[in-house]
């Protein structure tokens, strides 16, 4: 059974903070296809068109009739566990520092034996399993076996939060209280157990409603936060930056024009200047500070999470230039999670289709919900997963840009 | 030189005139004009650090900043509103320079404010201070003095509730009267406009811009220290920025005060 977990007690300040250190990192090109999967919250393995055999690890070629013809199939993970085993040594300094660790071979449904790591709840070899793939501190892809039925406190499985980001005892910050979105989102991150939430709130003399009820809230700490201006966000960054363990910059600027919609460039700027470059000013602020905390124990510095839009993979031109913005601050999130990797740090990307709220007042439904978003969100950090595509919108409009790119924006284009 | 220069210049070394500054501080910290989102945006005041003795420039510091024609202390040039449009000379670079320099009357109105933060000033209140302080002399500049500038939380000095903001100015009348009957040559203000907060429900809405401008005067808000000057006797120097068809522009407000 795995022991629930507590608040961490406060560090010894004495006691140096540990570096982060990673496990192995490197990956064939091939071996990606899982990686790309884990990063959706999915399991696939390599599906061959000829014969049909199911095939781990990844390679080149079909194992049996070395077709070449192999597709990235969504496996259900379920299978039997034939195997434990307990490393209590590694050279490897990941490992090493996480001693003991279990693994388990696995004898998965569709006739694959893999090696997972896992999870403490899963009983003696022939127990009922369910392998997932999930990313590792190295952002590659891999697999570990869970127990097959939901047990108490599974969540805090040690292995497991090596894999997840788990807001539970963590303090976060929310760059923007104003929006329903940005409520809702405090509001699920009290569900699951945020120890504290600094809540961004620009423009305190706007009444925006809903952000004085947050006051009340004993987690939330109402913060000065205006990603627009360099100054306001140098200085909380550097009054909070070391207690910061997962950021969540939901704060955003949506004007709905195109091109020829709105004269001048002063919408689309303002778009920039929040959606861009606010996203560049909280990084630069807050990124050392996550970096060097990321083996800060328990509750250490684990995941950085950005709300873009589905409109980032491709451009809806009714909201043009919200989506170049989009499109903008996905690059450079890119970078960001290139920069946070070595400690360790998620960067969790969020693509919602368009939000219930008054800048998408005229676009027919269906609309994601705050909630549904909020929701989206802390499941992400607590299963690790690192792009996320709330709402139908968004999921059928990834199917379509995954299927092809070149065809969607046709569609889009009217 | 003339002997009036000398004795200026005299004067201000001696400190037998003083020299009050009128202007909030450039900062992104004081609150810009806001209209409803779906609009057009003044810029707030920004700052951005090109090099602070550092790789990015090793012996000097400097920045570049942004805000709008209209971020903090600022001018109001005539061109700034619609009944302004075809005035001639109603730009910032071309308004006449001799117009930049004049007296100064400052009507005490902190009272009232402090009373209704939607105070309107009106010509009766105006006639009141003549009575006092004799007739508003032309081609001088009525400060309306508040104490809003005193108001250093932002919350308190943009006072929003959902009805908008609350914040006071003249009522269209007295604008009238002081363009008509005393040939001001602008009006200014502690708040963030000429207006009154809720002056869009005024008639017509929006009375100081429409008429001030619509009569080539021009504006002043954002200002500070009235509580430092005398009801007459100052004189005000305030040259906007010469941005080329500007409709305003921040500047630095300085009043003359004899002893
Ligand atoms: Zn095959």
């Amino acid at each position: 059974m795995t022991s629930p977990l507590t608040r961490p007690r406060r560090k010894n300040p004495v006691l140096r903070t540990r570096l982060p250190n990673l496990p192995p990192g490197g990956r064939s090109r091939v071996a990606l296809g899982l990686t790309a999967a884990a990063a959706l919250g999915r399991f696939e393995l390599q599906c061959c068109r000829d014969c049909g055999k199911v095939q781990y690890p990844p390679s080149e070629a079909c194992q049996v009739c070395l077709s070449e013809r192999l597709q990235w199939r969504e496996q259900s993970g379920a299978g039997e566990l034939l195997a434990v085993t307990e490393l209590a040594h590694s050279n490897d300094l990941f490992f090493r520092e996480r001693l003991p660790w279990r693994l388990g071979m696995v004898r998965l449904d569709c006739a694959v034996t893999v090696v997972a790591h896992l999870h403490g709840d899963c009983a003696a070899a022939g127990a009922r399993v369910r392998v997932e793939a999930v990313l590792d501190r190295s952002g590659q892809g891999v697999l570990i076996a869970m127990p097959d039925k939901e047990t108490a406190h599974m969540a805090d499985d040690p292995q497991l939060r090596e894999f997840t980001c788990d807001p539970k005892y963590r303090k976060v910050l929310v760059t923007d209280g104003r929006t329903a979105v940005g409520q809702a989102i405090v509001h699920s991150l009290i569900r699951a157990g945020a120890d504290l939430i600094w809540v961004g709130q620009s423009e305190p003399w706007k009444q925006f409603p809903g952000i004085e009820a947050l006051r009340t809230l004993p987690q939330v700490s109402l913060v000065p936060l205006d990603l627009s201006d360099s100054e306001a966000v140098s200085e909380l960054c550097a009054e909070i930056g070391g207690r910061v363990d997962i950021v969540i910059n939901n704060a955003e600027l949506h004007r709905p024009f195109g091109i020829a919609a709105r004269a001048g460039i002063e919408a689309a700027r303002a778009e920039m200047d929040i959606n861009y470059f606010g996203l560049l000013r909280l990084a630069q602020g807050l990124g050392p500070a996550l970096r060097a905390r990321g083996a800060d124990g328990q509750s250490s510095a684990v995941a950085w999470v950005n709300l873009l839009s589905i409109y980032a993979l491709s451009n809806y031109p009714p909201h043009g230039t919200f989506s170049a913005s989009k499109a903008a601050a996905l690059s450079l999130a890119q970078c960001l999670r290139a920069e946070m990797r070595p400690a360790g740090v998620r960067v969790i990307n969020v693509f919602p289709g368009p939000i219930d709220d008054e800048w998408n007042q005229t676009v027919l439904p269906p609309k994601v919900s705050a909630a549904a978003l909020a929701t989206a969100i802390t499941r992400a950090l607590q299963q690790g997963i690192e792009d996320v595509f709330p709402g139908d919108v968004a999921q059928e409009w990834l199917a379509r840009w995954r299927d092809n790119p070149k065809a969607l924006e046709r569609e889009l284009a009217g | 030189m003339s002997t009036t220069l000398l004795q200026l210049v005299s004067e201000l070394a001696s400190g037998a005139i003083r020299v009050i500054d009128l202007t909030q501080t450039l900062s992104p910290d004081f609150p810009q004009i806001a209209l409803p989102p779906e609009m057009g945006q003044c810029w707030p005041f920004r700052i951005e650090e090109i090099s602070h003795y550092d790789e990015r420039g090793p012996a000097w510091y400097w920045n570049n900043f942004s805000c709008g024609e209209h971020t903090g202390t600022h001018f109001d040039a005539p061109a700034h509103w619609v009944s302004g449009r075809d005035l001639p000379n109603n730009t910032t670079d071309t308004i006449p320079v001799g117009d930049l320099i004049g007296p100064a009357c400052v009507i005490d109105c902190s009272a009232q404010a402090a009373a209704d933060a939607d105070y309107l000033l009106d010509v009766a209140t105006i006639e009141r201070w003549e009575a006092v302080h004799g007739r508003i002399p032309p081609r001088a500049w009525l400060l309306m003095r508040t104490d809003w500038s005193k108001r250093t939380d932002p919350v308190a000095y943009q006072n929003y509730d959902e009805t908008g903001q609350h914040t006071p100015g003249p009522n269209a009348e007295a604008v009238r009267f002081l363009i008509d009957e005393r040939q001001v040559i602008g009006f200014g203000s502690e708040s963030i406009g000429t207006d009154a907060g809720q002056a869009h429900y005024q008639r017509p809405p929006y009375p100081c811009h429409y008429y001030m401008h619509g009569s080539g005067r021009y504006g002043l808000q954002c200002l500070s220290n009235l509580d430092l000057l005398p009801p007459t006797g100052a004189v005000l120097i305030c040259p906007p920025l010469k941005i080329r068809k500007g409709s305003g522009s921040p500047l630095r407000v300085l009043a003359l005060v004899g002893a």
